[in-house]
């Protein structure tokens, strides 16, 4: 905790699928104590969750980190992953580079990021071939 | 209709007889793809699925659900259900299918929810 803000950061690993959504979960339970609105919370756990999701089935872990401000949930997902080709095809519904692995798994019908976009009122991405992704949004209250 | 009741229409199992079963749920939903419950699903507060794994839970607790019906005579490992647990959501199981399962509910009178 920094100059009265409050920051949560999360490793994330990209190798253990059944871990994956640890993070948003003590996101949501973490702004239940501060009591955030029940809707902001939802919409930040969604769009991390889908974040979390996409850092381990593409990306081979990361991080995660959010910093509460008034009335404003910042968070930035971060991976030094492939890297997306296409931003505007990935942020078309339906669209998925995800395997048939991952489709048995309950995931992987390209909602992901378009679902992040959503659920968060500011959603930006950056990404690189070859470096990685990086994401930040935000859900206001 | 409480939770309880859903598991006497669908001869299911309680799985978590530590949480509230007599809740209320008015609406419902039934997918695979959790993909599909996090983009198209909108207060529902049961959720049926044959997937079996961790983040049919997490799915359902991201999403503010108060109970997952597997079907098709899934039955989860108790770390799964322990998670279920903390979270408050109740799980049940049953051998019926989805369509019957569904089908069952929504003569009960459980439909989706239509915002």
């Amino acid at each position: 905790m920094a100059g009265g803000a409050i920051r949560f950061h999360y490793d994330v690993s990209g190798s253990e699928f059944s871990l994956a959504g640890t993070a948003s979960a003590d996101v949501k339970a973490q702004l239940k104590k501060m009591g955030v609105p029940s809707d902001a919370i939802r919409r930040a756990a969604i769009a991390l969750y889908e974040g979390e999701i996409n850092l381990v089935i593409h990306a081979g872990g990361g991080a995660i980190d959010v910093d509460m401000a008034p009335g404003v949930i910042n968070m930035a997902i971060t991976d030094e992953g492939p890297g997306i080709p296409d931003i505007d095809l990935a942020m078309s519904e339906g669209y998925s580079s995800a395997s048939d692995e991952v489709r048995n798994l309950g995931f992987g019908a390209g909602m992901g990021l378009p679902n992040m976009k959503k659920y968060t009122d500011s959603f930006d991405i950056q990404s690189q071939v070859g470096k990685g992704t990086s994401i930040t949004m935000s859900v206001r209250y | 209709m409480k939770i309880s009741e859903v598991a006497n229409w669908l001869g299911a199992e309680i799985l978590t007889p530590d949480t509230d079963c007599e809740r209320e749920v008015f609406t419902a939903c039934g997918s695979d793809m959790m993909s599909d419950v996090l983009a198209y699903v909108k207060d529902q507060a049961l959720l049926l699925t044959g997937l079996n794994n961790p983040q049919v839970i997490r799915t359902a607790d991201r999403m503010d659900m108060i109970c997952v019906v597997f079907v098709r005579g899934k039955r989860p490992e108790q770390p799964m259900l322990d998670m279920a647990s903390n979270m408050g959501i109740s799980v049940l199981a049953t051998d019926k299918t989805m369509f019957h399962a569904c089908g069952i509910l929504y003569g009960a009178g459980l439909r989706e929810y239509r915002g």
